[in-house]
Formats: C-alpha cells, structure tokens, sequence
C-alpha cells in the first residue's frame, strides 16, 4: 500500500474529473447526433434506471445487474488466476441451453428440478472453460483466443438446437417449450424481483472466501502472478489452471441457467449474446482493478447505465447503443489512467505468441 | 457433388470471403510486427464498413465511401494509438473497450443517423466497380478467380506482396520490425519505436476500414449491424498462426475464405445452416492448435521443461 498525500490524491482527483469530463463530453456529442432533446433525455435516463411505479425499473436493474456482477466474477476468478479468459459468452451461452434442456426434459420438477438444472448449467459451462484451459496446457494454444473462438461454437450449437431438435414450433420463435411453472425462480413476495440476485449473491460470498481466505485460492492467485514461480514452488500448476478455469467457467454457467430460469423461463436465440452480458462482465471486473468486493457496485453501475439507456431509447429516441459505447470509453480511461494497474492484481503478461 | 463444390462461381465467392479478413490480418501482421497485440480488428472493421456506407449514400460516390472507411478506420488507430502508446493502457484491455466501442459507434449512428436498425439498404449506396481484364477473363477456372474482382481483390493481393518486400527490402521496414523485436536496439539508432508502431498502427487503420468497405460497399452495398461478424478474430488467428509474416498469412488467409465459401455451398446439400457456419472457425481453431502445437513440442525439446 503506498502512502497517500495530498499531492497523490490531487494528482488522482484531476485524473478522474478530466476523464469524466471526456464520458461527459462524448455522451453530449453522442445525443446531439442523435438529435435528442437533453433535459428530456437526462430526465427518461434516470428514470428508467431508478424509477418506474412501485420502482419497477429500479428492480429491473437489480436484476440486470444480478447477471452482470455473475459474468464479472466468472471473469474475475479468471483473470486473477492468471488467464485471460474473454470465453464468458460461449459458457454462459452453453450453461443457459443446458440448463433449459435439464428444465424441460430431465422429468425432475419443482425446487430440486432448479437445483438439477442450475447444477447442470454449471456443469456445462465449466466444461466450455476447461476445454479451453485443456487446449493452453496441452496443445499450446493461447488462452485469450482459445476462449474467444469456443464463443462462437457456442452460439451456434444453441442457435441449432433451439431452431431444430428443442424448438417450440407451435410458437413460430426460435426458442425452446416454455419451461414448467414449478421450476421458475420464485419472485420477491409483492415485487416482480425473481430471487436469481440471491442466488448471485451467495455465489460472490462464495467467491469472495475463495479469493481472500481459502489456500486453493491462495494458490490459484499465486499462480496469477507468476507461474514460474507457483512451478518451482511445487504447486500442481495444471490442476489449479483448470480447476481456475473450471470454477470461472461454472459461474458463466450459472448466470445462464438463473437467466432462463428466472427471467426468460426458455431458452431464446441470442438472448444471452445481444445484452453482451458476458462483455459488461468482463468490463465490470476491470473497471474495478479486479478487487473482488468492488464489482457489485461496478455491477450496478453499468446495469443501472444500460437500464436507463434502454429507457432513453424508449422515451427520447436515442438508441440504446450509447451505453455500450460509454462503456468502451469508461474502460479506456481506466485501462490508462496511471493509478490503475491491472497487472498487479491480474495476468502476467501474455506474451502475443 | 464434389464438381459442384468447386464450380467457377466458387473462385469468385473465394475471393469474396477472403478480401475483407486478408486486408484485416495484414493490418493485424503490421502491428504484430511492430510489437503491438492489435486484437480490436473487429472493431475497427465494423466501422470502416459503416463508414463505407454513409460516405457513399451521402456523396454518391464510392471512391467517398472508400475514402470514409479509410478515415473511420484511422479514427480507430488514433484512439488505439491514444491509449496505448501513448498512455500505456495494456493493449488486451483496450481492443475489448475498442471493440465494444466499434460495435455501440455503428449500431448507434446507423440509428441516429440514417435512421433505420437492422439493415440500410439504398440504391443511393454506390458500389464498388470490379475490374475485368480481357486476356485473362476467357481463362478457364482461373479467369473468374483473377478477373471481374473488386478493386480491393487487386489491392489487397497487392499490399501483401508490396509488404513483403517492404519489410525484406526498405528501412522503414526494418525499423518497423526491429520496433517489435529489438526496441532498445532501435532507439540505440536514434530511432523511435514508438512512432514506428503509431505508424503500423495507422497503416492498420486504413488496412481494416477497407476491409470493412469490402463487406458493406462491394458486393452488397447494404450495412447490418454487427456486419463483420467474427472476420476480424480469424484475421486475428490468421496473424498469430502465420507469425506476422506476410506471405503465409497470404496463404493461410486463403484456405480460410475457401472453407468460409465452401461452407455457403454445402448448405445447398441441406446442412442446416448453423453447421455451415461454424466452419470457418473451426478451421482457424485448428490452424491454431496445429501451429501452437508445433511451438508447444519446440519449447519442451529446447527448454526441456513442462510448464503451462
């Protein structure tokens, strides 16, 4: 920990009021090309992420954000051991259409039928992430783009199986039966809150005592920061990369059966790609500094910046598509910003070869 | 079934795939060379296609458009540029913000401005013209591969070529290379690398916004959202498996456009349309684990330890 100042301090304030000037500055530019009114567009901003009668929109967001802060530990868990896995689409996309599958067609109903499928989607998706990790260790190839290209299997074996074999083709959609009412994540009495935020919770106080005070977490970390070292140490370097992996990728797998189970309640084509949850989650994980408490709020935040957008959208005529962008601007200012240091906490350095 | 598959119209569709994601890995190739993992191709080829579109529909003119892609890919360089080189961001990070960043700035212009979502498509869109040569257009086979392209065919074919040379020949392009493998031994000659890789990064720019003009102004004239769909992460494997040398990436790119062709033919045999379309990537997933493979046997020989 390095000693604050007053000049340290100073020196970070100035850095992050010009940053936020430069995400204020572009959003206007932004909403003058989209030739919106301001006030108008401000007011249907805050609205929709916080407001709505009986705070409607406001649970939305917490339910958005409840996927988000899942996607972001998966990335977390990742990047803190030390791989760069950007995979969190593909084992979210696959978690989500096995646990549907286990939904509609295991015969198992009610409370234990969700267990079976959460179970299942977890399952799955570690699977996707080992693969992964499996191709690193054993066959040389890159993490980063191992993780990445085993995305876009992903999508398309679902988008298959929800055209063919799985589809409800009375309902004319690409999407699977409607799953049983017993196996839907109950709500929040007297709100239209599913209780998946609760489920995600206890899922990052899981994470947060395997990052801070169990030894396998330990040692995955170690391994983080330099596999050479967690090597010469002694440690099964193998077994702690994929069961790192197998950890990150059954927490993508989670968010996609909590997403079928308690929002969707089927399997849709695209619906866990188009809200690039697994990108906010990533981008979540790394405006924090991958500092394991800090994403619930960095969670919220950008839920709460894609709610409101998507109310803008609604509202004022402005697409929806700012909120990616300002993402992507946000993240540049962190990435760069001189107080951050992603290494630190993070993957060593992946050589490009 | 076979004959079918490899008809003369196949040599036109070849090129078709190929040409966005060649000019795309070339771009790439530069930066790898000159020492910075650009992997926000993705990004900066979606914008180069949209901008392709609105230059051409607003001016009428498809030089415009071609000349817009350029810009928009170059705005994307600047900003790589930006916050890479020059505020240290670790470049992984800030091809993901680049990305997201190129998929919002299309989706959301294409709205804002031209107001529609989806799909534009105008007859004000001004295509890109092909280039017939006479001699070689009556050949058999060959002459649909080498004549009647786009104008970008030529140029891209051509780039790859003039790169190799440069980089073999020039001393531009030593320096470019010497900034990605010995950086300290180029500032020795007073030379900075870090201008040389703004320089590779900027070339990459304007290679990625013709690629993108390539898939929206070409052959289709109509921009869709998230038009590049994947290309600019082949063009990414297409990089690290040929090692940024411009000759095998010429090849290698080329086997991909053919297995991206082949699989739009093999769903005339009633594949279902999401097997076809995986190919292309599984393709470049093998390509990559046979070349890592490869790396993976060397280091154990030569280092003689197992670690990762």
């Amino acid at each position: 920990m390095r000693k604050l100042s007053i000049k340290r301090i100073s020196l970070h304030a100035t850095g992050w009021l010009i940053s936020f000037l430069w995400v204020g500055l572009a959003s206007a530019v932004l909403l003058f090309l989209a030739d919106a009114d301001f006030i108008n567009s401000l007011h249907a901003f805050f609205k929709s992420a916080f407001g709505g009668r009986k705070f409607a929109y406001l649970l939305s967001t917490i339910s958005r954000a409840a996927l988000i802060i899942g996607m972001a530990m998966s990335a977390l868990i990742a990047f803190r051991g030390g791989f760069f896995n950007i995979g969190g689409e593909g084992q979210l996309v696959v978690g989500g259409l096995a646990s549907a599958t286990a939904a509609l067609y295991f015969g198992i109903m009610g409370p234990l039928g969700i267990i079976v499928a959460c179970l299942t989607g977890m399952a799955a998706g570690a699977v996707w992430a080992v693969l992964a990790g499996a191709m690193r260790i054993w066959l040389g190839v890159p993490i980063l783009v191992g993780t990445l290209l085993l995305n876009y299997p992903a999508r398309f074996i679902a988008s298959y199986f929800v055209n063919h074999p799985l589809r409800d083709i009375a309902s004319g959609m690409p999407q699977t039966h409607l799953i049983d009412k017993s196996m839907w994540l109950p709500l929040i009495p007297g709100t239209r809150l599913d209780t998946g935020f609760i489920l995600i919770l206890g899922a990052f106080v899981l994470v947060l005592i395997y990052c801070h005070r169990t030894v396998a977490g330990y040692q995955a970390r170690m391994t983080g920061y330099s596999i050479n070292f967690a090597a010469a140490a002694g440690l099964p370097i193998h077994q702690i990369s994929l069961r790192t992996l197998a950890i990150s990728g059954s927490i993508a797998g989670l968010v996609g059966a909590i997403a079928v189970l308690g929002l969707h309640h089927r399997f849709v084509d695209g619906m866990l790609v188009q809200p690039l949850y697994a990108w906010t989650g990533i981008v979540t994980a790394l405006l924090v500094n991958l500092l394991p408490w800090a994403i619930v709020p960095a969670g919220l935040f950008f839920a709460a910046l894609h709610s409101g957008a998507a109310g803008m959208e609604r509202i004022a005529d402005v697409p929806k598509e700012i909120a990616v962008i300002l993402q992507g601007i946000i993240i540049l200012f962190v990435a760069s910003s001189k107080t951050a240091d992603i290494r630190q906490n993070g993957p060593a350095k992946e050589k490009s070869e | 079934m076979i004959a079918s598959l490899f008809d003369p119209s196949f040599a036109e569709s070849i090129s078709r795939m190929t040409v966005p994601i060649l000019l795309a890995a070339l771009g790439g190739a530069i930066c790898q060379r000159a020492g910075v993992f650009n992997i926000a191709l993705e990004g900066f080829i979606i914008i180069g296609a949209f901008m392709a579109v609105l230059g051409s529909y607003f001016f009428g003119s498809a030089s415009v458009g071609l000349f817009c892609a350029m810009a928009g890919g170059v705005f994307m360089a600047l900003l790589f540029a930006e916050f890479h080189l020059r505020r240290a961001g670790d470049p992984i990070i800030v091809s993901i913000a680049l990305n997201l960043i190129g998929f919002g700035l299309s989706t959301y212009l294409l709205r804002a401005i031209l107001g529609v979502s989806g799909v534009f498509q105008h007859d004000g869109i001004k295509k890109i013209s092909n280039i017939h040569i006479p001699l070689i257009e009556s050949l058999p086979y060959v002459g649909k591969l080498l004549s009647g392209q786009s104008l970008l065919f030529y140029f891209s074919i051509i780039a790859v070529l003039f790169c190799h040379a440069f980089y073999a020949k020039h001393r531009l392009g030593l320096w470019m290379r010497a900034a990605g493998e010995n950086a300290s031994g180029l500032t020795s000659l007073g030379v900075s690398p870090k201008r040389m890789q703004f320089f590779a990064l900027t070339v990459c720019g304007v290679l990625c916004g013709l690629a993108g003009a390539q898939l929206s102004i070409s052959n289709v004239g109509l921009f869709v959202e998230n038009m590049s769909a994947g290309r600019g992460w082949i063009a990414v494997v297409a990089v690290l498996v040929s090692g940024g040398r411009p000759l095998p990436l010429l090849g290698l790119v080329f086997l991909f456009g053919g297995v991206d062709s082949m699989s739009l033919r093999v769903q005339g045999f009633g594949w279902p349309q999401q097997f076809t379309e995986i190919l292309p990537y599984l393709a470049s997933l093998l390509a990559l684990i046979i070349v890592s493979y490869k790396r993976l046997r060397k280091d154990w020989a030569t280092k003689g330890i197992k670690i990762t």
